[in-house]
């Protein structure tokens, strides 16, 4: 976290006081979830945090939510509430993984089985 | 830390969609080494939280605390094909890190449960944690060189295995012997319908007719949000 104040981004600051622990509220990311910064997006608040720069910074190209963490050595649940309000805010895009509810469609199971094959 | 090779970091831009497997299995069964073995890229470590509150705790023993802890977790990645990516997670498997699997079981396709036979007592509590959990899993059992050769039929009693929990024996540290493993996993998760079963306990006669390992969500899950 950043311990040093002055940051007064009203989007971004109710997660970054909690420490990560307040629950996102509309983008559910997934550890497997791949980031990748909105082309449209304008650049952030100046009064963005030190960690969402880097995180935006980060998905420059394509990449899981829990390999940016890595690369950022920011603990994977401060890295998904950043992430979710960099969602919602239109600045990062999700490419999803399976919804929770949902099981994996017989197509897909195929799909991953015969990519395994090949790797093999 | 942004090094030279920063770029190869990277998925794939063609890449949509990402699946995930999770590794689960007491402290020194292979784990690490599995992930380490399949994945393409060097495998990574980041820290997930976890508060006391774990599910499954017994309110009678009332030993388990609330206070959060830091876990590491390693994982690594695997391109499947040019538009899917699959990563696999690897969590530790005693009882106090359980709160860690909510986040990392969501969603994902299923569980390999990694077994070392000279400490089978050390797994007893994750399969049955699985097991509760309804989450689709494979023991996976690693063999060591001084592990005795003991044979599935053998495991699956002592583990105490509900019949159609499919165990397959393999190497962590052989790239092809993990890849079979996951193999296994996938397969049971579709009942079998996506390939010939290669493997012990993948063609029970229940199996066409159970069909697909449905996620059955536990009390008091939130509800999926928009993904
Ligand atoms: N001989 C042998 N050693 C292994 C095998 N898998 C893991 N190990 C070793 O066992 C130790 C624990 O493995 P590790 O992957 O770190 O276990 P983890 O705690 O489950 O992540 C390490 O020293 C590994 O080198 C295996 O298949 N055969
Ligand atoms: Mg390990």
């Amino acid at each position: 976290m950043t311990g040093n104040g002055g940051y007064r981004d009203s989007a971004l600051r109710p997660y970054v006081i909690t420490g990560g622990k307040f629950r996102p509220s509309r983008a559910a990311l997934g550890v497997e979830t791949l980031l990748l910064r909105a082309e449209t997006a304008g650049p952030l608040p100046v009064t963005a945090t030190r960690e969402s720069r880097a995180l935006v910074r980060m998905c420059e190209r394509l990449l899981s939510l829990a390999e940016a963490a890595a690369h950022l050595k920011l603990p994977l649940s401060l890295v998904k509430v950043l992430a979710s309000e960099l969602v919602d805010a239109g600045y990062l895009v999700a490419r999803s993984g399976i919804p929770q509810a949902a099981r994996p469609d017989m197509e897909l199971l195929q799909e991953v089985l015969d990519g395994l094959r090949r790797l093999r | 830390m942004d090094s030279a090779d920063s770029a190869d970091r990277y998925v794939p831009d063609s890449v949509r969609q990402a699946v995930k497997v999770l590794i689960v299995g007491a402290f020194g069964v292979g784990k690490t080494t599995l992930v380490g073995s399949v994945s393409e890229i060097e495998p990574l470590r980041t820290e997930e939280t976890v508060t006391g509150a774990a599910v499954g705790v017994d309110a009678l023993a009332g030993v388990e605390d609330k206070r959060t802890t830091t876990v590491a977790m390693d994982f690594g990645r695997l391109t499947l094909n040019d538009r899917l990516v699959m990563y696999l997670f690897g969590a530790p498997g005693q009882r106090r890190y359980w709160g860690m699997w909510d986040g990392l079981a969501e969603g994902a396709l299923g569980v390999l449960a990694v077994v070392d036979t000279r400490r089978l007592a050390e797994s007893f509590e994750v399969l049955a944690e699985l097991e509760l959990r309804g989450l689709p899993f494979v023991v996976a059992v690693n063999r060591f060189p001084d592990s005795e050769d003991h044979p599935v039929a053998e495991l699956r009693g002592a583990l105490d295995l509900t019949g159609d929990t499919p165990v397959v024996t393999f190497d962590a540290r052989d790239r092809a012997s993990s890849i079979d493993a996951l193999i296994t996993l996938v397969q049971s998760i579709s009942g079998g319908a996506t390939g010939p079963a290669g493997t012990e306990g993948t063609d029970h006669p229940d199996e066409a007719a159970r069909g697909p390992v449905a996620y059955a969500p536990r009390q008091g899950e939130r509800l999926p949000a928009e993904r």
